[in-house]
């Protein structure tokens, strides 16, 4: 059922004698909304021009449908992209810039017609066929990309962090959209952003990238819950990061005690990253408290209160639906579900 | 990409072929004599010249002197009207300037001759006729005239970047007129005045038009000289090289004096 | 232009730039050859320059000159401007150093300098002055021109753009041609325009590198002024002012209506991102 369109293996790019991509190797699986992450510089953008053909590879190979299409110029590969600042041609118009592909195919006007007319019913621009680029806000020039790229019916849409010019509200519309069209044409959609909440949102399958290398790859839930390492349990969402000792399988010490936990298959007494969520520590009476500290701090975020904690030399991160009062003495609990061990990864934090 | 770089090299070939190689020309012209003998005397020869070259020279400054008085005020005026106003003070600046400078100087011409427009007027008046053409005042007068704009346009390009508010907040700041100009005005127009000096004096330094027009062959020019060795009576295309060569030192001279050495943005009048 | 001062120093400054011009085109209409006694009015001259064989001949060349001495510098300079744009920082340097000798050197030495070239070709190659050499050497100041028009234009496009087009299907040379030149045609077409009114304004240069059979206008005028001064010479200056002041003004007003609409879609645009 799940077959995979597209195949990166050991891919290495260079630039100036540096390397950009550290062989990456990545699948990606049919119709699936699929979402490269990451900080800038991460290589995410570059592992996106490969698919699309802007980027040469120093080694490596590119697998589309089984075929190697490494060589294969950027017009005769059946993907399509939407550009980070739109690159829509100015010295033409709405309805000529979404013709754009199909003209060069030499379709008849009549066909041209009307996959144009539906494209724009697609991101709800009818009606602008004849106005010029100039006068479109980001907004709509955003949409005009997304259908210049969808006419031409790939079977894969790239697109490189097309919403982050847009405002939040503009932004948050258009993920729910984009999702849309992704379920609605059933085609893979390779989304390159710096967002984690974008890619959690959007995602079937999320993959972390830093460094030129790929951290992590899995659904949103999997990145969000079993982070492989520090670094990416850091980039998706905040992330309260100690440092443990584990003592044997589900017995983990960390803030001067030891804890139950789920994980094992660690080595004795290995250093880990100890991870937990925010959201996971219960604020509880200072005499029922596994960790007892002082409230340094609390901020109003809207959902909930963002509470630091200083405990055992530790700034803590807790995130509660009631306030604190500065300066009180608190406990907080864990359960052991919510503990997560991490391998020290070599060059992290 | 690699492709286009090729793009260029039809140009390289041109740039070599038409403008090193005649500069390369006129180097090696100035040092030889007819036979083809590497020679100094070309060089020497250029000391009967000096008075010429030093009239040039201080006609030149003159005229660009002048240009910069009056088209210091009048860009800064243009720099502060509304939009629509700027245009069309720049469009009328224009005109003139793409009317034949041939015709605009022999415009001169008809008005400061003996019997000339202006005499009549000042006939009319009783007085004169006095003697305006023909003479070291014309001359400089038909540079600035021609010139001007050359001086305006990049004075008014830079001043019209320099917001309203600088000048106001100087103006709060209780800065009178002068200092305004002395302290605001002329730091900031610096990149301008450079364009517009070697706007102004590259052409006047050189121009041989203009004072076989106006200067009434009284007042002749090192343009003029070396015009004669290429067309005129006194053939020697040597001599003219060793002459052409001192202008370019001259002209090299002022740019350096004015950091000009500078990028297409200066020059796109 | 708030103070009456200025606006009076504007003024006189407008008529220090017009008035000659106005005192020419107005003895134009004189009856008299006399450039300052107003004798009547007449057309005469007018009708005089049209039958003047030699004038009309050389108009004829100056068109013909600079018409094919544009042209093929906006194709040189353009190329010329493609190429540099793609440079490396070194290479760019030195090819845009070249580039300014023609813009900054005076005029005289570049119409000597050309001359003695010519005058080498002449003796080595069967080459005559005329036409060959007015046009190569009005193409040689023409090309800076074009090129300092079409390399901001390569500057603002964005990179993506021919990406673009090779991701919808272009090959290089279609995504070239559907997505670069357009993008850079109104600097082609500035530098087109902006070359062709130096050649057909030049005079220095062609003095030097037209040789005795073939004269340009400004040749033609320069040697009128020199031996008898005519009334047909102001007529000439009455037409070409026209010309020239129309051609501006229609420029201007295009401008300013071009401005205009732009700023009203920028601002609907503004409006309509607002009311979302």
């Amino acid at each position: 059922m799940e077959n995979t369109i597209i195949s990166l293996r050991n891919a290495v790019v260079e630039y100036d004698g540096e390397q950009i991509l550290k062989s990456i190797s990545l699948d990606i699986i049919d119709k699936q909304f699929v979402t490269l992450l990451g900080p800038s510089g991460c290589g995410k953008t570059t592992t996106l021009r490969i698919i699309g053909g802007f980027a040469e590879m120093a080694s490596g190979e590119l697998f589309f449908n089984g075929v190697n299409i490494k060589n294969l110029p950027p017009h005769k590969r059946q993907v399509n992209t939407v550009f980070q600042k739109y690159a829509l041609f100015p010295h033409l118009n709405i309805y000529e810039n979404i013709a754009f592909g199909l003209r060069i195919q030499k379709l008849p006007e009549g066909e041209i017609k009307t996959r144009v007319e539906e494209m724009l019913e697609l991101v709800n621009m009818r009606g602008y066929e004849k106005r010029s680029i100039n006068s479109l806000s980001g907004g709509q020039q955003q949409r005009i990309a997304i259908a210049r790229a969808l006419v031409n019916r790939p079977k894969v849409l790239l697109l490189d962090e097309p919403l982050g010019a847009l405002d939040l509200k503009l932004r948050k519309d258009m993920q729910i959209e984009l999702k849309r069209m992704q379920q609605d044409l059933e085609i893979t959609f390779i989304y390159v952003t710096h967002d984690q909440e974008e890619a959690l949102t959007m995602s079937d399958t999320v993959v972390v990238m830093r460094d030129g290398m790929i951290q992590q790859i899995g659904t949103p839930q999997d990145i969000y819950n079993e982070p492989k390492n520090a670094f990416v349990a850091d980039f998706i969402g905040e992330s309260n990061i100690i440092d443990g000792i584990m003592r044997r399988d589900f017995l983990v010490e960390f803030a001067g005690r030891e804890f139950v936990c789920v994980d094992k298959g660690f080595e004795k007494d290995e250093l880990v990253d100890v991870v937990i969520r925010p959201e996971d520590i219960k604020v509880v009476s200072q005499d029922k408290g596994a960790i007892v500290g002082v409230v340094e701090n609390v901020v109003f975020k809207g959902v909930h209160y963002e509470i630091t904690v200083d405990a055992l030399g530790y700034k803590w991160i807790i995130q509660s639906t009631m306030s604190e009062e500065v300066g009180s003495i608190i406990g907080m609990n864990v359960t052991p579900e919510d503990i997560h061990i991490m391998h020290k990864s070599e060059e992290s934090r | 990409m690699k492709v286009s770089r090729t793009l260029a090299i039809p140009y390289v070939v041109w740039v070599l072929i038409f403008t090193v190689v005649p500069l390369g020309l006129v180097i090696g012209f100035a040092f030889t004599n007819p036979d083809g003998k590497i020679t100094l005397e070309n060089i020497f020869e250029m000391s009967d010249y000096m008075a010429v070259l030093f009239r040039s020279i201080l006609f030149a400054i003159a005229a660009t002197v002048i240009c910069l008085i009056i088209a210091f005020p009048a860009a800064y005026i243009i720099s502060r009207a509304n939009a629509i106003n700027q245009s069309t003070l720049i469009v009328l600046l224009m005109v003139p300037m793409w009317i034949n400078f041939l015709l605009r100087t022999y415009a001169w011409m008809t008005l400061l001759e003996q019997n000339g427009v202006i005499n009549r007027i000042l006939g009319a008046i009783g007085l004169g006729p006095y003697q305006l053409i023909n003479n070291s005042g014309a001359v400089i007068l038909g540079m600035v005239y021609n010139y001007l704009p050359f001086m305006i346009l990049p004075l008014y390009s830079v001043m019209v970047k320099i917001d309203q508010s600088v000048i106001e907040a100087a103006q709060d700041l209780g800065s009178n007129k002068i200092r305004l100009v002395r302290k605001i005005l002329l730091p900031l127009s610096m990149p301008g005045i450079s364009t517009g000096v070697i706007a102004v004096f590259v052409p006047s330094v050189s121009t041989f038009v203009i004072s076989r027009m106006l200067g009434g062959g009284t007042n002749d020019l090192i343009g003029d000289i070396i015009e004669m060795q290429f067309s005129g009576n006194s053939y020697n295309p040597h001599l003219g090289s060793a002459m052409a060569l001192v202008l370019m030192i001259i002209v090299l001279f002022m740019m350096s004096l004015f950091n000009q050495f500078g990028t297409e943005e200066d020059v796109a009048l | 232009m708030k103070s009456i001062s200025s606006k009076v120093y504007m003024y006189i400054l407008y008529a220090f730039l017009y008035l000659p011009i106005l005192v020419l085109i107005v003895f134009s209409f004189n009856q008299s050859k006399s450039r300052a006694n107003w004798t009547g009015f007449t057309l005469h001259w007018y009708a005089d320059l049209f039958r003047d064989e030699r004038i009309l001949t050389s108009l004829l060349n100056t068109v013909i000159v600079a018409l094919a001495a544009s042209v093929l510098a906006t194709v040189l300079g353009t190329m010329a401007a493609l190429g540099i744009h793609s440079m490396g920082k070194f290479g760019k340097s030195v090819l845009m150093g070249a580039t300014y000798i023609p813009v900054i050197n005076p005029e005289i030495i570049m119409g000597i300098s050309l001359m003695i070239l010519f005058r080498f070709f002449v003796a080595h190659f069967n080459f005559q002055f005329g036409f060959a050499t007015l046009i190569l050497a009005h193409i040689s100041f023409d090309v800076p021109y074009v090129i300092y028009n079409v390399l901001p234009k390569l500057r603002a496009m964005n990179p993506n753009l021919v990406e673009a087009a090779q991701d919808l299907g272009c090959n290089p040379r279609q995504a070239f041609f559907k997505a670069v030149i357009p993008e850079i045609m109104p600097g082609i077409f500035s530098g087109f325009l902006m070359a062709l009114t130096y050649s057909v304004d030049d005079f220095v240069v062609s003095y030097f590198t037209s040789g005795t059979t073939v004269e340009t206008l400004s040749v033609t005028i320069e040697s009128m002024t020199r031996v008898k001064v005519s009334p047909k010479i102001n007529a000439l200056s009455a037409i070409i002012f026209v010309v020239i002041t129309a051609i501006l003004i229609i420029k201007n007003v295009l401008e300013n209506r071009r401005l205009r609409r732009d700023m009203a879609l920028s601002r609907a645009a503004l409006k309509e991102a607002r009311g979302k």
